[in-house]
């Protein structure tokens, strides 16, 4: 890591401007997709305050939430943390800063687009895929863009052998786009039924293990060595989980769809795939609580550090449960219940949001030259998030074991929804305290930009001091 | 272990070598053993009894239920009702016969909407299971036939200024797009049919 020394980096390397552009959309949405959630979750508890009004109908708000959370809140900020990493990694400048404007203003343009046409009514009938089919080749080039921007950095750079995470952004570049045109295409314009949703399931798993992943992890691999000042525990096990994910994550697909029409062959292989995931996760869960080992009082008292702690044991807990409910006989109980939707919440918020916050309060001070405005409302942003999600995740668990037995018992179907009710409930609760979370995060953030002071005496927070603010 | 480190190893191997073996053996194989390419065979051939006062032709019957599967896109019902019957849990004493994968190559189903979660009922034998007049009753006011739904009141299908309200060519086209769904199975809508004859809900216009 002696290569991102500060004293050495040269004006002009990293694109600070568009990271903070990044960055400012990409907190806006979290609060956005949280509230989208809270919403929907109010449907269930009969309390959905939009009721009758076409253009807020739970179901639209619903993929607001889920698109929000993948292609705002996530997309954003990794762009803005690819940015960041790279070319202090590999020594070389992006391609472009004005391709960099120019894809940040693109892309956001697109998402803007996209909640209009789908609250409009023009959602695409695609898991994860529901940007209106009139934007897919439109993002398929802003994503290009990006990746070509990025990538011709690591093709250009100074640094090989280079240091794990860059070759998982690298890898994540790559596959995301090729997903996204594959999940976004073929099931919309040649393959129906079965076939169509042998290629969405791929695109399902393919979305979070080939692009949320990698970068999550990549991210992670970067800044818990600085955070904690010293290397990672073991760098073969990098280069295990690495290589396992590459193989393993993209064969994981159909088990969004066991028991369907999809060939049989092809749901036991992807059975095994998914199996062999906990090969990857092992090995960077145990990486990441390896290094820690021993640093626990510096842990106990630092956000970023408590956020990738709780995030590396979220991915855990998650992968854990992967294991057991991708075999065949917890699917029959499981699957089309809520215990799915408490896993793809611990994934996606649990872990690899987790991560990303460690990353703004680590990149924000150094950004805006300024610290965190306040201590205690980051503590509370953490604390909230966790008490929410684990509340989240046991509730939803629950509600899914129970939905499960009563649909297996030929209860009448809307005895499953009362006896669900209060799981609901306890559900929207939690999501309340993630709002009030997101809602502390965003009031730090946006105190911190307010108190920014330009090159403080004797206080060099950051490198790259040639920040415009 | 130098190589593993560099550019071009990551950029072919892991990048595209893993993802393109994936995809051949575990995408493009299996779709292609599920799929023919002339979809548009399979659309109904005749007009449903309950449904020639709505529609004259084959033809406008056809759009309708594009137009309906389009409705039910747009509201994403397929978030909360699934498409599939799975031969475990007691699936087919529940919703009908299990899912083969012949009855999904068809126009209405591309995309697919098997859907991955069930807030509400299966949805794939749904033909003939109630009256059009329940279904009209039910978009527009769920709890009025089932007092603890939670399924939302899709009201802008409606026209509010009669009353009671009646329903829009939109809101007959998804019910004649629900009314279709399984329909292909021999005989289902006739025996379903049958078996609701006895009790029919109340419905708007009485």
């Amino acid at each position: 890591m002696s290569q991102t020394s500060a004293v050495l980096e040269p004006p002009s390397l990293v694109p600070y401007g568009v990271i903070k552009a990044h960055l400012t959309v990409a907190t806006a949405l979290i609060i956005i997709v949280v509230l989208a959630g809270l919403a929907y979750s109010l449907q269930f508890i009969d309390l959905y305050p939009f009721k009758g009004i076409a253009f807020l109908s739970p179901g639209r708000v619903r993929i607001i939430h889920t698109q929000g959370v993948a292609y705002g809140w996530l997309a954003n900020a990794f762009f803005a943390i690819v940015y960041w990493m790279i070319p202090k990694l590999t020594g070389k400048p992006l391609l472009s800063m004005k391709l960099a404007w120019f894809s940040f203003w693109f892309y956001n343009a697109l998402v803007i687009s996209a909640v209009v046409m789908i609250l409009a009514g023009y959602a695409q009938a695609l898991e994860w895929g529901e940007t209106p089919t009139l934007l897919d080749p439109l993002i398929s080039v802003a994503v290009v863009l990006i990746v070509v921007n990025v990538v011709t950095s690591i093709w250009r750079g100074r640094f090989e052998p280079y240091y794990v995470t860059v070759w998982y952004v690298l890898a994540a570049l790559i596959w995301t786009p090729l997903v996204y045109v594959m999940g976004n295409f073929l099931p919309e314009y040649v393959y129906a039924g079965s076939g169509g949703a042998t290629i969405t399931s791929m695109y399902i798993h393919d979305l979070v293990g080939l692009f949320v992943t990698p970068i999550g992890t990549g991210m992670v691999y970067y800044l818990l060595p600085i955070l904690l000042r010293k290397p990672i525990f073991s760098h073969s096990l990098s280069l295990i989980g690495f290589w396992g994910l590459a193989f393993f994550y993209p064969m994981n697909s159909a088990h969004h769809y066991l028991y369907s029409p999809i060939p049989m062959w092809a749901q036991y292989a992807s059975i095994i795939a998914s199996v062999g995931v906990h090969v990857v996760v092992y090995t960077v869960v145990f990486n990441i609580i390896a290094t820690m080992s021993g640093e626990w009082k510096k842990v106990a008292g630092n956000v970023p550090l408590m956020f990738i702690a709780v995030g590396a044991i979220s991915y855990l807990v998650t992968c854990i449960q992967c294991a057991i409910q991708v075999t065949l006989t917890v699917q029959q109980i499981i699957h089309f219940t809520d215990w799915v939707v408490g896993h793809s919440h611990l994934v996606l918020f649990g872990t690899f949001s987790f991560w990303t916050f460690a990353w703004i309060y680590y990149m924000v001070p150094r950004l805006l030259n300024t610290p965190i405005y306040s201590d205690s409302l980051s503590n509370w942003h953490f604390w909230l998030s966790f008490v929410g999600i684990v509340v989240m995740d046991i509730d939803l668990l629950a509600a899914g074991v129970v939905q499960g037995y009563m649909w297996k018992n030929l209860s009448p179907f809307i005895e499953s929804v009362i006896a669900s009710k209060p799981f609901w409930w306890v559900r929207t609760l939690s999501g309340v305290a993630i709002f009030a979370g997101s809602m502390c995060f965003l009031i730090n953030l946006v105190m911190t930009w307010k108190n920014r002071r330009r090159f403080p005496e004797g206080v060099v927070v950051a490198s790259g001091a040639e920040v415009a603010v | 272990m130098n190589r593993l480190e560099r550019f071009s190893t990551v950029f072919l191997i892991a990048g595209f070598i893993s993802f393109l073996v994936a995809f051949l053996f575990l995408g493009i194989w299996p779709a292609t053993m599920t799929s023919k390419t002339d979809l548009s065979a399979d659309m109904p051939r005749k007009v449903p009894a309950e449904f020639q006062v709505h529609y004259k032709s084959v033809e406008a019957y056809q759009d309708g239920l594009r137009r309906g599967r389009d409705l039910y896109v747009r509201e994403a019902c397929w978030h909360c009702h699934s498409q599939y019957v799975r031969p475990v849990s007691g699936e087919s004493l529940m919703y009908g016969n299990v899912s083969t994968p012949g009855e999904y190559e068809n126009e209405l189903n591309r995309p697919q909407l098997f859907g991955t979660r069930r807030v509400g009922p299966d949805l794939t034998r749904e033909a003939g299971k109630r009256t059009n007049d329940w279904h009209f009753v039910h978009l527009y006011n769920p709890k009025a036939v089932e007092p603890a739904s939670i399924m939302p009141g899709y009201t802008w299908y409606f026209d509010e200024s009669t009353n009671p309200p009646t329903p829009t060519a939109d809101a007959v086209a998804l019910v004649a797009y629900l009314q279709n769904l399984g329909a292909w199975v021999k005989d289902v809508r006739r025996s379903q049919w049958d078996m609701n004859a006895v009790v029919l809900p109340p419905t708007p216009e009485e």
